[in-house]
């Protein structure tokens, strides 16, 4: 009851959180410089040309009459249409969500992966020489940004050992029997292994480069938090028990000093979403990050509040996911 | 099919080095043409939206559609859909004679109705084409056999330039109002020398070809277009051998990988680098105006910034455009533009200062180039602050005749009429110029309508060389488009700067 009580209280800030971003978003893209209808004015264009493009676009009326229309289509689900594409705004957002999903999740996975080998490996190596070489590898992973980390990525294994595709989500040549935009998993679904490899080589660079300083600050606190729980009573007792050291770490250790990583994995993990932005522009990777880039770039302003929209609610959601996790997961919070 | 981890495992390592094994590799035979493209495709309609008017687009569009006339390499036009086109002996009318045997993608005939059906949608407002008011300079179109006549409601000596220029394209009549604007954009179809076999926004496009093309079916059968925006991995794209040809890369990234295993071409094209003067401030005297024109070092900039890719202008026009005259010159003169300031008061101790505005890194070396103008002003008496800002701000600020006293910007005249360059640069009541003095509106006014086509290019010449004389304006240079592909593909360079797929050929 309590928890139906908690949800039902986070969707209300849920929903006040997107109104008052969709206000902000909706008043500054109008306001910084930069306006849609004098980037396609032709040469000889008269000032009627401009108003009657203006009026084409609905932006000869005031800036509240606008968000007045906008937010009565939000309420119908009409976001608009795009100014460059002429498509509808919910459906290319929609569409493009699932490649930037799949890539932030499997950018997600890699960096557990390698963060949770680097504070395990560290932790059961603490107090050598190896422990120290992590830590610095930790710290070089930490310090380079992912976008630098892409460009290293793209010349080690696009150019000088070209074994990875440094482009697209998919191979043009390839003929994809799929329902839904969610290449990755419906290929295994489909039990489609060629193409589920295709798409593994052109998601794995984007998806390291993401997941590479996420890896080091899963690590370096996976890591402090085993160092302080393997100091904690009731694994000194698992020990005179007689398990052995991995035991130790793995079964007794690992399960109580997650807990502050899982919540750390949930908050970057909306970050890493956000960091898909300029990785995907790099790769040419058709997420909503790269359609976003677009959108600024074009001031394709209906596009731009979508994405925003769309960008402010999956972070709200992935919070909400986080904590209800968290809850579900601490048995102080469970029983509380 | 059993699946347990062990075998999953098998097949994921099989299925990983089956995927790594469909990497293209570096071109001997080249079954499939893939280039790396420097933008992305928002929309396929080539007549509306802001995707129209964009100049670095117009390749695609190109390769699936056919404009109303063809446009050489040379940017000089040829026969195209229409193949013979002119006015009556009084201006009052035009005729186009249509190409006949041609058919549309999906097979059905093109036919004059086509002709007259888009060049009748593209006048009219409702569709959303930015350049309808010069369509709308033509009405009442009428079909006879493979004739199109039009009465002419305001004499435009370009209109047929426009026929070879921003959407100046040849749409399908029957299928458009068959599937409608939503139906053609999902399923494009053009009489060019390719059509879209699929399309995936911001990703790629890939042509198949027109096997029975008027002009020649392509060389090649395949061509996939990848968007890659980025100018890095554009070169890492035809350095991994991913793809076989992309554009515009830094130059430094363009000598170096011609010194290796791939080909190269740079050549002029139509887009020009330029300072825009507002007349107002300091920029109304005279004297420091010429000043800063003559006070820059062209050459230096093109040798020391852009590696020697980029040719000296003096005026709006290139040398391949109609008003081009090489007898214009604003020769660099140190010493006759510290004299010029000397005349006004201003030195290197006592400096006339204001603000010069430019985009960092929307062309190549933008914000270098007028740090550089910056210096040399600096030694003769001019202290320019500068103002970084966006391409769109620029656009907005232009159109409210807004800019700084002085502004860079890069022009694109693809159609190389002096009315596309120094006319809507130059002339006052366009929302494109930025010198508005009535002097110079007054030389301009008659040109617009002039029937004699000498009289009207030599009419531009005077006007080019008024503006010199002058200083309303200070041309920078011509801009030179490095293109690198594999040694098995030679590329045709277009002076428009759009990359043709159908121009390209296998080397034998």
């Amino acid at each position: 009851m309590q928890l139906l009580q908690t949800i039902f209280l986070r969707l209300i800030t849920t929903a006040v959180t997107l109104f008052g971003v969709a206000v902000i978003v909706f008043v500054v893209i109008r306001i910084v410089p930069g306006n849609p209808i004098a980037m396609m004015l032709p040469p000889g264009a008269t000032e009627a040309d401009i108003a009657r493009l203006s009026a084409l676009y609905g932006l000869d009326k005031s800036i509240p009459e606008q968000f007045a229309i906008w937010s009565g289509g939000v309420l119908r689900g009409d976001f608009g249409t795009s100014i460059t594409t002429r498509q509808p705004v919910l459906g290319l957002v929609l569409g493009r969500l699932p490649a930037t999903l799949e890539l932030a999740i499997m950018a997600l996975v890699m960096a557990v992966l390698i963060g949770g080998v680097m504070a395990l490996t560290g932790t059961r190596l603490r107090g050598t020489r190896s422990e120290g070489a992590i830590d610095v590898a930790n710290g070089m992973a930490l310090s380079i940004p992912d976008f630098l980390w892409g460009l290293v990525l793209i010349l080690a294994f696009g150019v000088l050992l070209p074994v990875f595709h440094i482009s697209g989500r998919i191979t043009p040549s390839l003929q994809l029997p799929f329902s839904t935009n969610f290449y990755l998993f419906e290929s295994l679904v489909r039990l489609r292994f060629d193409l589920w490899a295709d798409i593994v080589s052109h998601m794995f660079l984007p998806a390291l480069a993401l997941a590479i300083p996420l890896s080091a600050v899963i690590g370096q606190l996976l890591k402090q938090s085993l160092k302080e729980t393997m100091h904690l009573d009731y694994v000194t007792l698992s020990r005179t028990k007689g398990y052995g050291e991995n035991h130790v770490i793995l079964h007794e250790a690992l399960p109580n000093a997650i807990l502050p990583t899982l919540t750390l994995i949930g908050v970057q993990f909306t970050f890493l979403i956000g960091g898909t932005v300029i990785i995907e522009r790099l790769f040419s990777y058709e997420g909503l990050g790269n359609l976003a880039i677009d959108a600024v770039i074009n001031r394709d302003l209906p596009l731009i509040q979508g994405i925003v929209i769309l960008f402010a609610a999956i972070f709200t959601v992935v919070n909400l996911v986080v904590d209800l996790l968290y809850a579900t997961l601490n048995p102080r919070l469970r029983h509380a | 099919m059993k699946l347990n981890r062990r075998s999953l495992l098998k097949y994921s390592v099989a299925a990983t080095a089956l995927g790594m094994a469909g990497l293209p590799l570096r071109a001997q035979d080249i079954d499939e043409l893939v280039i790396a493209y420097n933008v992305t495709l928002p929309s396929w309609d080539p007549t509306v939206g802001p995707s129209a008017v964009n100049p670095t687009i117009q390749g695609i569009y190109q390769s699936v559609f056919d404009q109303f006339i063809l446009q050489m390499p040379d940017l000089k036009p040829a026969p195209g859909l229409v193949t013979e086109w002119g006015w009556n002996e009084d201006r009052s009318k035009i005729h186009l004679t249509v190409r006949e045997g041609v058919a549309w993608h999906d097979g059905s005939p093109f036919t004059a109705e086509d002709v007259a059906w888009s060049l009748a949608r593209a006048a009219n407002p409702d569709t959303g084409n930015p350049i309808n008011f010069v369509w709308s300079s033509l009405t009442n179109f009428q079909v006879e056999g493979n004739t199109v006549t039009a009465d002419v409601k305001q004499f435009d000596p370009t209109i047929f330039k426009w026929m070879y220029f921003l959407t100046g394209y040849v749409l399908p009549k029957a299928y458009y109002e068959k599937v409608g604007a939503e139906g053609f954009e999902a399923a494009p179809i053009g009489t060019g020398p390719y059509m879209v076999e699929k399309f995936e926004r911001n990703a790629y496009v890939r042509l198949k070809a027109n096997e029975g093309y008027w002009g020649g079916a392509p060389e090649f059968k395949t061509v996939t277009i990848k968007f890659v925006p980025d100018a890095a991995a554009r070169v890492a794209e035809v350095e991994s051998g991913n793809s076989h040809v992309t554009l515009e890369m830094p130059y430094e990234e363009y000598d170096r990988l011609r010194a290796g295993q791939l080909t190269g071409i740079a050549t002029p094209v139509s887009d020009i680098g330029m300072i825009f003067l507002n007349d107002i401030d300091v920029m109304l005297d005279p004297n420091v105006r010429k000043a800063a024109a003559h006070a820059i070092d062209k050459q230096l900039i093109i040798d020391r910034l852009l590696s020697g890719y980029g040719v000296k202008i003096d005026t709006l026009e290139t040398p391949e455009y109609e008003a081009y005259d090489p007898s214009i010159t604003v020769p660099y003169d140190v010493a006759l533009a510290t004299e010029l300031l000397a005349a006004s008061g201003y030195g290197p101790d006592n400096p006339v200062k204001f603000t010069i505005q430019t985009t960092k890194g929307f062309k190549p070396k933008d914000y270098e180039m007028i740090q550089a103008i910056v210096g040399m002003w600096r030694k003769v008496g001019i202290e320019a602050e500068i103002e970084v800002y966006e391409i769109a701000k620029h656009y907005e600020l232009r159109a409210a005749d807004q800019l700084a006293p002085a502004a860079f910007y890069n022009w694109g005249n693809s159609v190389g009429d002096p009315t596309t360059s120094t006319g809507f640069a130059m002339f006052g009541p366009s929302p494109h110029s930025v010198w508005d003095s009535p002097d110079l509106i007054e030389k301009i006014v008659p040109l617009w309508g002039e029937p004699d086509e000498a009289k009207r290019i030599a009419g531009w010449k005077e006007v080019d060389r008024y503006i010199a004389e002058n200083a309303y304006v200070i041309p920078l240079l011509q801009y030179v488009q490095p293109v690198l592909s594999v040694p098995a593909v030679i590329v045709t360079p277009h002076a428009s700067g759009a990359l043709l797929p159908h121009l390209m050929k296998r080397a034998s």
